[in-house]
C-alpha cells in the first residue's frame, strides 16, 4: 500500500545503474530444455532414421539376402510401371483401411461411451471385452480360418439354413470382409479404452447444462459426446490408418494375399517381395513408397482435423 | 558474469547430456566376434541344421553314433519348420552358417551354389563311390546344381499319387480311374451323387496343392522336357502347347465340378481336404505320400482300413511316358564351406548304413538307397511303402515340385497364377503369357 508517488524518488538519486532487481530466470530452471530430450532422440534415430536411411539405400540396389548388394540406380522404382498389380494393391490397401476405419470408429466409440458409466457391471463386462485383445495377431488369424472353413465352420452350418456352398473366405469380397471383421474384433477393444479414458474425462457439468435445457440422450450424445472426443478420434484415427498401412499379418495368416491377388495389399506385397521371394531391393522400394502415402496421410489428418493447433476441448467450461 | 555462467552450465549439460546418450548406445553394440568355424579347425564342433520333424530321433540316433565311432563333434539343432528355410537363408553367408543342413534339392540350392557357400560333393564320390552308388539315380540327380553334386539324399521319397476313399468309390460303383478319360467319367458319376469328386486346397496359402495337378498334366501332355526346358532357365518352354493343353484341361475339370464348388476357401491338412476324404465328403485326393501320415494322425480307422492309392492316371495320345512320377524326390543334406570338410564327407557315409535307413523304414518313410528294399517289409505299413518304392523305382523321370525346382522368386508368383487359373480369374490363354512372364 506504499503510495506509488515515493518511489520515483529514490530512483532519480542513483545515476545510470541498471536496476538490481532479480532477473527471471525462466526457462531454463523448471522447465526441460533440449538436452532432456537427446536420449530420446537419438534412440529414435538409430532405430527409425538410421534403418529408414538403409532401406532408401537398399531399394537402389539389387539383393538377394546372400553376397553383397549390386548397386543398379532407379531400376527397382522403374518396376512400378510395369506391375500392374502394385496400382491393385494400393487401391486395396486404402479399401481395407476405409473398411477398417467404418467399422472400428462407430463401434469404439459407441463401447467406449457406454463403459465409461459407473455402475458395477460395466467393469466386469469391460473385462470381457478385452480379451480379443490380449491374443496375438496369428492366433486370432488361425482360429476364425478354421471358423471360416466352408465345410466345417460357421459358413457350413449357414449354408445349410440359407443355401450356398460356404465359400466365403475364397471369394474376393468375402476375404475382404473377413479382413474386416478379424481386424475389428482384434482392434475394437484397443480403441474402445481410448474412448472410455476420455469419455470420463467429459466434466458433468455439461451434461448437467444439457439435460436442464431439455436435452435427451441422443441429442447430448451427438452435441456433447462427440465434440469432446474430437481429440480421441483423432488420435484414434491415426492409429488405424498407420496401423491398416503397415500390417500384413492378419493377411498373411487368414488369406495369404488370395485368391488370386485379391486381398495383396502393399505391406504383404512388401512382405513377400522382401522376405518371401528373397528380393530386398524390390521391397524396400515397396517399403519407401508405403512410408510416403503413410506419412501424407497422416499429415493431412492432422491438419484437417485442426490436431495440429492442440486445442483444447474444454475451452470456455 | 551471470550470463556467461548460464551459457557455461548449458554447454555442461548438452555435453554431459550427449555423452549420457552415446554410452547409453554405445552399451548396447558391444559386437559379435566372428566365431568362423573355418577349415582349419580339423575337431571343431560340427552343426547340422534341420527341419523339426518326426523323423529326428533317427538323425539324432545317427549323430550319436557318429560321435562315438569317430571321436568327432557333430551336433544336431532342429528348428520349428515354418521358419527354417528363412534362418538357414539369414544364416548363409554370415559367421553363423552352419556346417552341413537339411534342403529340399535343386531350385532351393541354386542361388547358395552361386553364391559359392557350398561344397562340391564331387570330391566326396571321388574318394568314396559307395556315395553315388548307393542312391537311386533319379533321386540323386536332384541333388545337383548344373551337374555338380551339392545334396546328398538323406529321407525317404515323397512322391505326389491319388489316395481316394474305399468306401466313396465302392457306393458309386467306379474303380479309380487308371485313364484320364476313366478320371472325367468318374468325375461325372460322383458329381451326381453329390459328392467332391477331388478335394484341392484352392486358399491361397495352400496354393501348392494346385501345382500338383498342373505338374502332372504338363507332365503327362508333354513329357518331363516341358518343365525341363522352363528349368534351365528357357521362358519360351510355357509356350509349350503342353501347357496351354494342361490349363484347358483344368479349366474343364473345374467347370465340370471336379473340385466341387468352396474349394476356394478350402485348406490343407486336417480341418480341411483331409477330413473332407476321411468324411466321405470328397471321394479322392492328389497328394504327396505324407498325406497318410496326416490320415493316421487325424483317423486312424479311415487310414488302416478305408484309404486307398494309385497313380495319376495315363492321357490319352499325351507324350509323357505315364509311370513319370512327380513329388519331392527326397530331402537332401548339404555341406557349406565353413564345415570341416574331412569330418563332414566322412559323415556323409551314414546317409546309407544300415542303420540309418532300418531307423526311417521304421518311422514311415521309404528311402531312396538301394538296399532300402529289402528292409521294407518291416515298415509299419509294407503294402504302401512298396507301392512308394516301385513307383519311384521304376519311374523313368522323376520331376521334382515346381516350386522347389524353380526357387521361390519364380515360384511365388507362379503358384499365385495357378491359383488365378482355378479360380476362374486368369483364362488358359493368360495364364501362360502371366507364367512366361515371370521368367
Amino acid at each position: 500500500m506504499v503510495s506509488q508517488l515515493t518511489a520515483p524518488a529514490k530512483s532519480d538519486v542513483t545515476p545510470q545503474q541498471p536496476p538490481r532487481t532479480r532477473r527471471r530466470v525462466a526457462p531454463s530452471v523448471g522447465r526441460p530444455g533440449v538436452v532432456w530430450a537427446v536420449p530420446g532422440l537419438v534412440f529414435f534415430a538409430l532405430f527409425a532414421i538410421v534403418p529408414m536411411l538403409g532401406v532408401a539405400y537398399l531399394s537402389l540396389t539389387d539383393w538377394n539376402g546372400l553376397g553383397s548388394p549390386q548397386f543398379i540406380g532407379l531400376d527397382n522404382w522403374r518396376r512400378f510401371a510395369d506391375d500392374p498389380q502394385i496400382v491393385q494393391a494400393v487401391v486395396l490397401t486404402l479399401v481395407l483401411l476405409a473398411g477398417n476405419v467404418a467399422v472400428q470408429l462407430p463401434v469404439s466409440v459407441l463401447l467406449g461411451v457406454w463403459a465409461a458409466g459407473h455402475q458395477r457391471n460395466r467393469a466386469v463386462l469391460s473385462a470381457i471385452f478385452f480379451l480379443p485383445l490380449l491374443l496375438s495377431t496369428a492366433a486370432t488369424a488361425i482360429m476364425w480360418r478354421q471358423l471360416l472353413d466352408p465345410n466345417f465352420g460357421v459358413p457350413a452350418q449357414l449354408a445349410g439354413v440359407f443355401g450356398g456352398d460356404g465359400n466365403f473366405v475364397g471369394t474376393s469380397r468375402g476375404a475382404m470382409i473377413a479382413l474386416v471383421v478379424v481386424t475389428s474384433w482384434q482392434f475394437v477393444p484397443f480403441h474402445s479404452l481410448l474412448f472410455q479414458g476420455a469419455a470420463r474425462a467429459i466434466p458433468h457439468t455439461l451434461y448437467q447444462a444439457a439435460m436442464i435445457d431439455g436435452a435427451g440422450r441422443v441429442r447430448s450424445f451427438f452435441s456433447i459426446t462427440l465434440p469432446q472426443l474430437k481429440n480421441t478420434l483423432v488420435t484414434s484415427g491415426t492409429l488405424m490408418v498407420v496401423g491398416g498401412l503397415t500390417a500384413f499379418d492378419v493377411v498373411l495368416v487368414l488369406t495369404n494375399g488370395g485368391p488370386g491377388t485379391d486381398t495383396t495389399i502393399l505391406p504383404f506385397r512388401m512382405y513377400r517381395e522382401a522376405f518371401q521371394t528373397y528380393d530386398y531391393g524390390y521391397g524396400s522400394a515397396i517399403a519407401l513408397l508405403l512410408l510416403v502415402v503413410a506419412t501424407v496421410v497422416s499429415l493431412l489428418l492432422t491438419r484437417l482435423s485442426g490436431y495440429d493447433k492442440m486445442q483444447s476441448t474444454q475451452e470456455g467450461v | 558474469m551471470k550470463s556467461n555462467s548460464r551459457l557455461m552450465r548449458r554447454v555442461i549439460a548438452a555435453v554431459g547430456g550427449l555423452g549420457l546418450a552415446v554410452s547409453v548406445s554405445a552399451c548396447g553394440s558391444s559386437g559379435t566376434t566372428a566365431a568362423a568355424g573355418g577349415d582349419g579347425e580339423g575337431g571343431g564342433k560340427l552343426n547340422y541344421w534341420t527341419q523339426q520333424d518326426p523323423t529326428d530321433p533317427v538323425l539324432q540316433a545317427a549323430v550319436d553314433s557318429f560321435n562315438a565311432a569317430d571321436d568327432a563333434d557333430v551336433e544336431l539343432q532342429a528348428f520349428a519348420s515354418n521358419g527354417y528355410k528363412d534362418k538357414v537363408r539369414a544364416a548363409m553367408g554370415s559367421s553363423e552358417m552352419p556346417g552341413m543342413f537339411f534342403n529340399w534339392g535343386g531350385g532351393s540350392l541354386d542361388d547358395y551354389t552361386s553364391a559359392g557357400l557350398l561344397v562340391d560333393l564331387g570330391e566326396a564320390v571321388q574318394a568314396n563311390p559307395e556315395l553315388e552308388s548307393s542312391f537311386l539315380p533319379s533321386v540323386l540327380e536332384i541333388g545337383k546344381v548344373d551337374g555338380t553334386l551339392v545334396g546328398v539324399p538323406m529321407r525317404g521319397t515323397q512322391p505326389v499319387f491319388i489316395f481316394y476313399n474305399k468306401q466313396v468309390l465302392a457306393d458309386a460303383g467306379i474303380e479309380p480311374p487308371a485313364t484320364y478319360a476313366d478320371l472325367e467319367a468318374a468325375v461325372a458319376t460322383l458329381s451326381d451323387q453329390g459328392v467332391t469328386p477331388f478335394a484341392v486346397a484352392g486358399n491361397a496359402d495352400s496354393g501348392w496343392t494346385e501345382l500338383m495337378w498342373v505338374s502332372y498334366l504338363v507332365d503327362r501332355i508333354g513329357g518331363p522336357e516341358v518343365f525341363e526346358r522352363i528349368r534351365s532357365g528357357d521362358a519360351s518352354g510355357w509356350q509349350d502347347p503342353a501347357v496351354l493343353q494342361a490349363a484347358e484341361e483344368i479349366r474343364s475339370l473345374v467347370d465340370s465340378g471336379a473340385f466341387g464348388t468352396n474349394f476356394q476357401s478350402v485348406s490343407y491338412g486336417s480341418g480341411g481336404t483331409s477330413t473332407l476324404l476321411s468324411s466321405g465328403k470328397a471321394a479322392m485326393q492328389l497328394m504327396g505320400s505324407w498325406e497318410y501320415a496326416t490320415q493316421v494322425a487325424d483317423s486312424p480307422e479311415f487310414a488302416a482300413e478305408g484309404l486307398g492309392w494309385v497313380p495319376f492316371p495315363a492321357y490319352e495320345g499325351g507324350k509323357g511316358d505315364p509311370a513319370n512320377v512327380v513329388g519331392n524326390p527326397s530331402n537332401y543334406i548339404s555341406v557349406t564351406t565353413s564345415a570341416d570338410r574331412a569330418t563332414a564327407f566322412d559323415f556323409l557315409e551314414t546317409t546309407y548304413s544300415e542303420e540309418y535307413v532300418q531307423g526311417l523304414v521304421d518311422a514311415g518313410e521309404v528311402p531312396v538307397t538301394t538296399n532300402a528294399e529289402e528292409l521294407l517289409a518291416s515298415a509299419p505299413n509294407p503294402d504302401y511303402a512298396q507301392f512308394q518304392y516301385d513307383l519311384v523305382a521304376d519311374a523313368p523321370a522323376f520331376t521334382q515340385s515346381w516350386d522347389q525346382a524353380l526357387g521361390l522368386d519364380i515360384g511365388t508368383p507362379l503358384i499365385t497364377e495357378i491359383q488365378k487359373l482355378f479360380n476362374g480369374q486368369s483364362t488358359p490363354e493368360q495364364f501362360v503369357s502371366a507364367a512366361s512372364a515371370l521368367q
